[in-house]
């Protein structure tokens, strides 16, 4: 019982609530870590998977090689980052910490992606090519607006698993929220760790709505009517 | 209509291999402008691919495939396939655009002013019997099977091309709905004048649609003739036997009353023998004069007597020369 006391009378402190170490800049700094990690594997992923998928060349490759992604532990990828962050003068914290979340971003969305465009019906693309659509004209007008909600879908869950990961970044002196969880545990301030948790949790929880409702709004129209 | 003249089509020694399989071997033919020539032959036959061909969407390994004379291989593909209309059966209508957007595809790919445009929308689904006001803004999904199809063949027809390729377009509707779709596409051909290439399995939708008939096997064009030749004279016995053992039937539903050299008429026969107009079929006609019983019927043409038809006289003409 007193834990949970204890915490709510540390989100009530309203000393939590300002600073550079406040509720409000750690959001800010894990939105920030998270947000760019999803843009980089956004920027890597998503023209190779388009490419691919149009093509449909070559997909078993990439979704293994994808997969890989998902395999690598996060915080054994931390370790290598900081090891290569140092000497190129990129410190602790952000960049090792990005080091970790992008190749975890990029699974969800290469596969989704692939996927997306592949599940295209083929006869539609036919028709746009017999048609006269160039291949890029059928990428973008066709083949991507039908894929949207399923790609959506795919950066959603790299958005869910990145704010859930970001927390490692507290291990390497990074910000974020991962540093009321690695200081309350180092400092025994559960209260604190315990705050921390329940805010990344919320975050997950409405990056995941967020997209879930992006991923809806995105539907084509004409998909979802009934005759 | 504008524009409204075919192209000619000749394929000139075409082939397509792929690896040591040959899919298309050295097929030549010439589809003369306006007409519709239906390819026909069972799966794998290479009657699509032939197909496909024509607009690229398949290069052919050798040979040339000629429009008015140009060389297909010559031209931009996309330029070229904007030229063709393109039909598939499933339609492939785009399901995220509305039925006038999915008509106006290649237009606006022309580069169509707007108000051209949507004229052109309008007068095509009316052409189709969709009524554009109620219909225009439909997507494919709230639409029937047949009405997709229609949409697919006006979407085809927009940009007024003198050529369209047609694969097996009815094949995924009902019969009846086909038989209508079928008419109706009939219809629209003679009064346009497009040049088309139509792809099926199916026997009889090719005697009907057909103006020349293209049988294929396994690469090879069989035969290429008018159907009622198809019919009377198949070149071997797989034409034969593709045209049905009921050939000779079939090819009564090509001709008519009025193309027989009718008996003169014997008055005392007339009473109680149907009538029968110059217009109908010989199957049909045989159909009448079996059920009426009737050895003989009359033929008029309004209420002038034009001569009689017997039945010896349909027998005649069923037992169709046996293969060359």
């Amino acid at each position: 019982m007193t834990i949970f006391g204890d915490v709510a009378r540390w989100f009530a402190d309203p000393a939590h609530w300002q600073g550079s170490h406040g509720i409000p800049v750690r959001v800010l700094e894990h939105l920030e870590l998270s947000g760019l990690a999803v843009a980089i594997a956004l920027v890597i992923a998503v023209p190779v998977a388009l490419y691919l998928g149009h093509t449909g060349r070559g997909g078993f490759i990439a979704i293994n090689l994808a997969n890989i992604g998902r395999a690598l532990p996060s915080l054994a990828l931390i370790g290598l980052g900081l090891a290569i962050a140092i000497p190129l003068g990129l410190g602790l914290g952000f960049w090792p910490t990005m080091f970790a979340l992008v190749p975890l971003a990029i699974p969800p969305i290469m596969t989704n992606t692939f996927v997306a465009i592949r599940e295209v019906d083929r006869d539609v693309v036919d028709a746009a090519r017999g048609m006269g659509l160039k291949e890029s004209e059928i990428l973008g007008t066709i083949e991507i607006p039908l894929g949207l909600p399923l790609m959506l879908g795919g950066i959603g869950t790299a958005a869910v698993n990145v704010v859930a990961t970001a927390t490692l970044g507290a291990i390497v002196a990074g910000g974020a929220l991962g540093r009321f969880i690695v200081d309350g545990l180092a400092l025994q301030e559960y209260d604190q760790l315990v705050a921390g948790a329940l805010l990344v949790a919320l975050l997950a929880i409405l990056t995941e709505v967020a997209f879930a409702a992006l991923a809806r709004a995105s539907a084509p129209p004409g998909m979802t009517v009934s005759p | 209509m504008a524009e409204s003249r075919g192209a000619t089509v000749e394929f000139r020694s075409v082939t397509k291999r792929y690896g040591d399989t040959i899919a298309v071997d050295r097929l030549s033919f010439t589809v003369p402008a306006g007409r519709i020539c239906v390819l026909v032959g069972p799966s794998g036959c290479g009657k699509t691919t032939s197909l496909r061909m024509v607009n690229r969407l398949i290069e052919p390994t050798s040979g040339e495939i000629l429009i008015d004379g140009q060389n297909v291989l010559a031209e931009d593909p996309t330029q070229l396939r904007r030229r063709i209309g393109y039909v598939i059966q499933q339609t492939g209508l785009f399901p995220h655009q509305t039925v006038a957007d999915n008509i106006a595809t290649v237009p606006r790919l022309l580069g169509w002013p707007k108000e051209r445009i949507q004229l052109r929308v309008d007068e095509l689904m009316k052409l189709i019997g969709l009524d554009p006001g109620r219909m225009r803004r439909r997507y494919p999904a709230q639409l029937s099977g047949g009405e997709r199809q229609r949409v697919g063949v006006a979407r085809a027809m927009a940009a007024e091309p003198p050529l369209m390729l047609m694969d097996e377009p009815f094949a995924a509707v009902d019969p009846i709905v086909r038989e209508r779709l079928q008419n109706e596409f009939l219809r629209l051909q003679r009064a346009q004048g497009i040049t088309v290439i139509f792809v099926t399995h199916d026997i009889d939708e090719a005697i009907k649609l057909g103006d020349r008939v293209a049988v294929m096997r396994l690469g090879h064009l069989v035969q290429y003739a008018p159907p009622g030749e198809l019919l009377a004279r198949p070149a071997d016995d797989f034409v034969a036997k593709f045209v049905g053992s009921d050939r000779g039937l079939k090819r009564l539903s090509l001709l008519t009353v009025g193309g027989v050299e009718l008996a003169p008429l014997d008055r005392a026969k007339l009473d109680g023998a149907p009538v029968l107009s110059p217009s109908m079929s010989l199957r049909d006609a045989l159909a009448v004069m079996l059920s009426s019983e009737a050895q003989e019927a009359t033929v008029m043409e309004g209420d002038r007597y034009l001569g009689a038809l017997t039945l010896q006289q349909i027998g005649r003409m069923l037992r169709v020369d046996e293969p060359a």
